[in-house]
């Protein structure tokens, strides 16, 4: 158990030095060199970095209280918004119709002032005040009345894909004040710095990599403390859990606002990446395909997610344009598979293998547990 | 039936008037039941006479239609389960429930008394108080060798038995237990109904049970529900030979 209890302080190492080499590779290496990292695997691999944070997130809420969350990419476009309304802003002047205040689609849908949601994304700290302030406040709201109306399992599921559901169709509509269905994009720059340079996208693969491992560690602190013994309880048996007198929605709130909060950094951190954001992030199945990337990888096992998170996207980037037409029933597929024959994930059968081999010391343990973090 | 002074001194709980139903069924109909401080009392009833509606009623689970549940002066009806626990009332389930994936160690530790809110339990750490006392309670529930065990991987009986020191654990005042001995081998029935007595030492117990064996090696007080409400009261000996409560249940 010593050398799984390893495992996410090995991960969050190994995410943060994995960045580091390839943003070298990138910057240090002439573009000729054999092993000069082209800039767009740079971008790649922060894409990839943001959906591990967005898994990480998902597996603390479903891994170890047990709610499946079947709306989380609502939380990480979110956040995606807040960061993309603040590049928005930083376009100013040079906008295709040059407004020093309006966004171009504001302009073109001929607005003439600015509406007041809009007011302070000018200000970088504003904005990333709102990238956890917006997702978070909406869990908040959302999970009290849920969890409070003992709202559990499936149903919470269904009304999780609602709320995506809905969110995505807000969004769409132009009045909304989003940018509606083409969202925002054209982003010139983050604090000054060009998002086209290789060094700014460099700084933001590093960014990436170290909200990441930083994410793994506090949820490793998180689900070893007793705090974190009581979630699994109300996991694995809530009734109990309520009638030793913990208040065990309150419990599944916190946790519920945390991980949100996490997820909208990540869908923060992935906009500037990508160049843009637009509804089709709430779409219910990029939160579905979260919840594949952790059963990939092993719920409850907090690195397995991050692992699953980049494996699928790997595969997903391969296939998308090697075989187009094939992603979906591959992904299908992907998930049947691990159901039947991983049931905990890559890192779950990982750990099984390896508990099986070292019975001799799993017979007399300091303090064995089944926890793999 | 119904009791003269609910407020005695000596008055733990008292029931009065509690009526419960869903959809038409009256799972409790007017039911009054008072138990004294340090009293260990045995319910029984045939299926369906309302014995684990009436738990989901004292511990919060359910509220009443009608009625009030006094506990040490509170009512117990305008509070839920977590209030009602920290009030010193634990209560054990029907079908044995633990925390599978934590071990028997970790169970007793977070049904251990101390602070429930969220910010306590980020930075609690085992204290040697706490340790101590999880030790006391691993040997009174039998279970001293099997304290770092995956609670899941414990038989039937010692499941029963964690789940009644993790009762124990909560220093409740009165203790509500809902068959503690189905399920169990006739050596496991006779060691619950001693750990049970053990308890009644210190702590007021209400237990309900269907097996008529150990209701007698329990040696306690009986009462029996028939259709939600109380059929008859008194030593086992007493109710066994009340022709309705033969007719009803033991007759059969």
């Amino acid at each position: 158990m010593n050398r799984a209890e390893f495992s996410v302080r090995t991960a969050a190492l190994t995410v943060f030095a994995a960045a580091l080499i390839l943003v070298a590779l990138n910057l240090a290496l002439p573009t000729h060199s054999a092993i000069h990292v082209p800039a767009y695997i740079v971008t790649l691999a922060g894409k990839y970095l943001c959906y591990a944070i967005l898994a990480v997130a998902l597996d603390l809420i479903w891994g170890f209280v047990g709610v499946l969350s079947l709306g989380h990419a609502a939380f990480f476009a979110l956040g995606g918004y807040a960061m993309g309304m603040y590049l928005m802003r930083e376009i100013g002047t040079r906008g295709v119709y040059g407004n020093p205040i309006l966004p171009d689609f504001m302009v073109f849908l001929n607005w003439t002032k600015l509406p007041w949601y809009w007011h302070g994304f000018d200000m970088f700290w504003f904005a990333c005040l709102m990238v956890l302030a917006v997702p978070g406040l909406l869990a908040l709201v959302f999970g009290y009345f849920a969890f409070r109306s003992r709202v559990s399992g499936v149903y919470l599921s269904i009304i999780t894909q609602a709320l995506t559901y809905a969110l995505m169709l807000a969004f769409f509509r132009n009045d909304m004040g989003f940018g509606g269905n083409n969202g925002l994009t054209d982003f010139k720059d983050i604090l000054g710095f060009s998002l086209h340079a290789e060094r700014t996208r460099a700084a933001l693969l590093l960014a990436s990599a170290a909200f990441l491992s930083a994410e793994l560690l506090l949820c490793r602190a998180l689900v070893r403390s007793r705090f974190g013994k009581i979630l699994i309880a109300i996991r694995d048996a809530e009734d109990r859990a309520r009638f030793l007198g913990y208040r065990t929605e309150t419990f599944k709130v916190a946790v519920f606002v945390l991980s949100a909060m996490m997820a909208a950094v990540g869908g923060a951190l992935y906009v500037p990446q990508v160049g843009i954001i637009n509804p089709s992030e709430f779409s219910p199945a990029n939160s579905i395909e979260a919840v594949i990337w952790v059963a990939v990888g092993g719920r409850g096992t907090l690195s397995g997610a991050a692992l699953g998170a980049v494996l699928v996207n790997f595969a997903k980037t391969y296939f998308t344009s090697a075989l187009p037409d094939f992603w979906l029933y591959a992904l299908g597929g992907l998930f049947i598979l691990v159901t039947l024959f991983l049931p905990n994930g890559i890192l779950g059968a990982l750990a099984f293998h390896r508990r099986g081999k070292s019975a001799e010391t799993a017979a007399n343990p300091v303090r064995a547990k089944g926890s793999l973090v | 039936m119904s009791p003269s002074e609910p407020t005695s001194a000596e008055t733990l709980l008292y029931l009065d008037g509690v009526t419960v139903s869903f959809e038409g069924f009256k799972a409790l109909n007017n039911l009054s039941l008072l138990l004294e401080r340090g009293e260990m009392r045995a319910v029984i009833g045939p299926n369906g006479a309302g014995k684990t509606t009436m738990m989901d009623v004292i511990t919060g689970k359910t509220r009443p239609d009608a009625g009030e549940v006094i506990y040490k002066n509170v009512d117990l009806t305008r509070l839920d389960e977590a209030d009602i626990a920290a009030l010193g009332i634990g209560r054990k389930f029907q079908k044995p429930t633990v925390f599978e994936t934590h071990t028997v160690w970790d169970n007793l530790l977070l049904a251990n008394a101390g602070n429930r809110r969220i910010f306590p339990t980020l930075f609690a750490r085992e204290s040697p108080d706490e340790r101590e006392r999880i030790e006391e309670i691993l040997e009174q529930i039998r279970l001293s060798d099997h304290r770092y065990r995956l609670a899941g991987a414990l038989s039937h009986g010692q499941k029963q038995w964690l789940e009644i020191g993790m009762l124990l654990a909560q220093e409740p005042e009165l203790l509500l237990v809902d068959e503690p001995a189905a399920g169990m081998t006739e050596a496991e029935t006779e060691a619950t109904a001693m750990l049970l007595r053990e308890i009644n030492r210190s702590r007021s117990l209400l237990v309900v049970e269907h097996d008529m064996g150990f209701v007698r090696s329990l040696e306690a007080k009986v009462t029996v529900l028939h259709e939600g409400s109380v059929l008859a009261e008194g030593s086992l000996e007493n109710v066994s030979n009340d022709p309705r409560v033969i007719e009803v249940y033991l007759g059969r």
